[in-house]
């Protein structure tokens, strides 16, 4: 795996950039849009974050062909700081969600994602697939029986279409068709204008309208912290996945530091806090996107196209992006972990499980993955504090041989496997294969020998290695000095 | 003389057949090696990296998916190598078999993903009318 200069991450595949560049464009324009309606602001809040964060993170992203821009993950988390506060909110918690995200990247803390284990993972974008289809639901009510027919429409032109052929996005092509007949045969129902005004202008230098003190910071604070933690886990995840696609490596702490600058770019620009997106970065690296040139590109496009034709963008269905959503969740949902979750451990099974349904009773993806994080520490621990405890007679002397791990969490059920009145003179403790972590392994250890003394029992500890005696005399050094 | 042999392996059923046809023809030729190549595309990417935490793992997991068929060449004493490729799976063998000048390309008429080739044409057909070599399509 070779380390490209950052040059070559530009210059090394103009066309299949270029090209792919184009296909993403069309592909995040319903997305920037419809998460924006879920978020419950203009759609011109994300389109012009995809614009800002693709342009952006194609200078100092850390991994070259990776696809930003906003995401459902992201639009989830501030529902209710817009409700509560107003856009002017969100753009500073994007602002202060860049700032903590730069603090990530600088300490260089991507190497304790591997503390977040798989089964959390998968419940993350199981949950986020679950909510994206859901926040659909909207838009089916208080609409005649027709929207169900556009809905279905539009699904079928997005899973039909690739038999003719793939060039375009198929997404794309549904929407046109979609608004092209809602226009034509004068069908009345909601479209994008009606959930806000799409400007053709570029966005410009704006410092976020909100009262600079303490009180602000702590409304927006959570949010960002929630932003900017959600945002990294999936862009760490997606970078990864780009990596494998390519097989290529790829600096976590520079994606990490890049998507902190093009949030804090793009809070000022008026845009929404973002990250990567897992299906537009498999769709660029597929459509032969490799440099930093196909994000770059993807986004000058998109601003392109909305500047030129948006009033069409504001005539199309919501029936349409619907459908288009309802693809986006089916597509992010893991399907496999559905047909192997009878193969996994219980406790994984249920970490994911649990994960989803904090989401979605939450509507709030951090907390669920702290929940799961917590829950796995848990099964981690109850798992890990099982001590077996042997017991053989050797001549007169009875031997215990312990096994495992012990600490806080395993020693409160040890001392009752021990039978202090038995009738023998000499009892052996053997700890060849126990380790002592903390101080009430080293405790509980202390009782079992008095315990036995004030039988009236000899005992001998044995086999204790090298790392527990040291625990032993350290702690002891330190009663002692009391 | 069919003496580099490329097999395409998905794990599925039709190309653990293109195995057998592929030993066969190497245990009757002095010399013969085959080529496993396994190509993970985009799907596969995101699954395995959703579910496997390291590239240690994922590339164990991967090898893994391998060790039928190359516990069938070792039975049978056929010297082979491995190869796993990223990208989608036609255009991926094609470029391999071309610019790697096998003798013979042996592959199954369907792969693993049925509804997928369903939708994007089967791999094998691509296969048959892009690589320069002779191909034998195991039904």
């Amino acid at each position: 795996m070779e380390q490209m200069s950052y040059k070559d991450t530009w210059l090394s595949n103009i066309k299949g950039d270029l090209l792919a560049g184009i296909v993403v464009a069309l592909a995040l324009i319903p997305e920037a849009i419809a998460f924006s309606i879920i978020a419950g602001i203009s759609p011109m809040v994300g389109l012009y974050a995809s614009f800002t964060i693709a342009v952006v993170i194609a200078f100092v992203g850390g991994r070259p062909g990776m696809i930003s821009g906003a995401t459902g993950a992201m639009a989830l988390l501030f529902i209710d700081l817009v409700a509560e506060h107003g856009l002017q909110y969100l753009l500073a918690a994007t602002i202060l969600t860049g700032i903590l995200q730069i603090l990530f990247g600088v300490f260089k803390l991507a190497r304790y994602m591997k503390f977040i284990p798989r089964s959390v993972m998968v419940g993350f974008v199981n949950a986020l697939a679950i909510l994206i289809f859901t926040s659909q639901l909207q838009h089916f009510e208080n609409e005649s029986g027709i929207i169900y027919l556009l809905v279905a429409l539009t699904l079928a032109i997005i899973y039909l279409l690739p038999f003719v052929t793939k060039a375009i996005p198929s997404t794309l092509i549904a929407i046109v068709i979609m608004t092209a007949i809602t226009i034509y045969m004068n069908i009345g129902v909601r479209t994008v204008g009606d959930m806000g005004a799409i400007s053709q202008t570029l966005p410009i230098f704006l410092i976020p309208d909100i009262p600079f003190n303490f009180e602000t910071l702590a409304i927006i604070f959570p949010y960002s912290l929630a932003l900017a933690l959600v945002g990294l886990l999936e862009s760490l995840l997606t970078a990864a996945i780009v990596d494998d696609m390519t097989d290529t490596d790829s600096d976590k702490n520079t994606e990490s530091r890049g998507q902190g600058i093009a949030n804090v770019v793009t809070g000022f620009f008026g845009g929404m806090a973002s990250c990567a997106m897992i299906g537009q970065s498999v769709i660029n690296v597929k459509s032969g996107g490799k440099g930093r040139l196909s994000s770059f590109f993807a986004g000058v496009f998109l601003m392109l196209l909305i500047v030129v034709l948006g009033d069409i963008v504001v005539r199309i269905p919501m029936a349409a992006l619907a459908g288009v959503m309802i693809m986006v969740s089916i597509s992010t949902f893991d399907w496999n972990s559905i047909k192997t979750l009878h193969l996994l451990p219980k406790s994984d099974a249920i970490v994911m499980i649990v994960t989803v349904f904090t989401v979605v009773l939450t509507h709030n993806l951090a907390i669920g993955v702290f929940t799961g994080i917590l829950l796995s520490a848990i099964f981690f621990v109850s798992k890990i504090s099982q001590v077996h405890v042997n017991t053989e007679l050797e001549g007169g002397t009875r031997i215990y041989k312990m096994k495992g791990q012990l600490f806080f969490a395993s020693v409160t059920e040890l001392l009752k496997k021990f039978d202090y009145k038995e009738d023998v003179q000499v009892v052996e403790l053997n700890l060849r294969r126990a380790h002592l972590w903390d101080d009430s392994a080293v405790a509980a250890i202390d009782k079992i020998i008095n315990k036995f003394e004030e039988n009236g029992k000899q005992i001998t500890l044995t086999g204790l290695n090298e790392d527990s005696s040291e625990l032993v005399g350290k702690l002891a050094n330190k009663l002692g000095s009391h | 003389m069919f003496k580099k042999i490329m097999l395409a392996y998905d794990g599925s059923e039709n190309s653990l057949r293109a195995a057998e046809k592929a030993a066969f023809i190497a245990e009757n030729t002095k010399g013969a090696e085959i080529t496993i190549v396994y190509v993970i595309d985009g799907a596969s990417s995101k699954e395995d990296v959703l579910h496997y935490s390291s590239k240690e793992i994922i590339n164990e997991k991967r090898k893994e998916r391998l060790k039928k068929v190359e516990d069938y060449f070792n039975e049978k004493g056929i010297s082979f190598t491995h190869e796993i490729l990223h990208g989608e799976a036609a255009p991926a063998i094609v470029d391999y078999a071309n610019s790697n000048n096998f003798d013979l390309v042996t592959v199954g008429s369907r792969g693993l993903n049925g509804l997928q080739e369903m939708v994007l044409g089967s791999v094998s057909h691509k296969v048959a009318k892009r690589v320069k070599a002779p191909v034998i399509i195991v039904k």
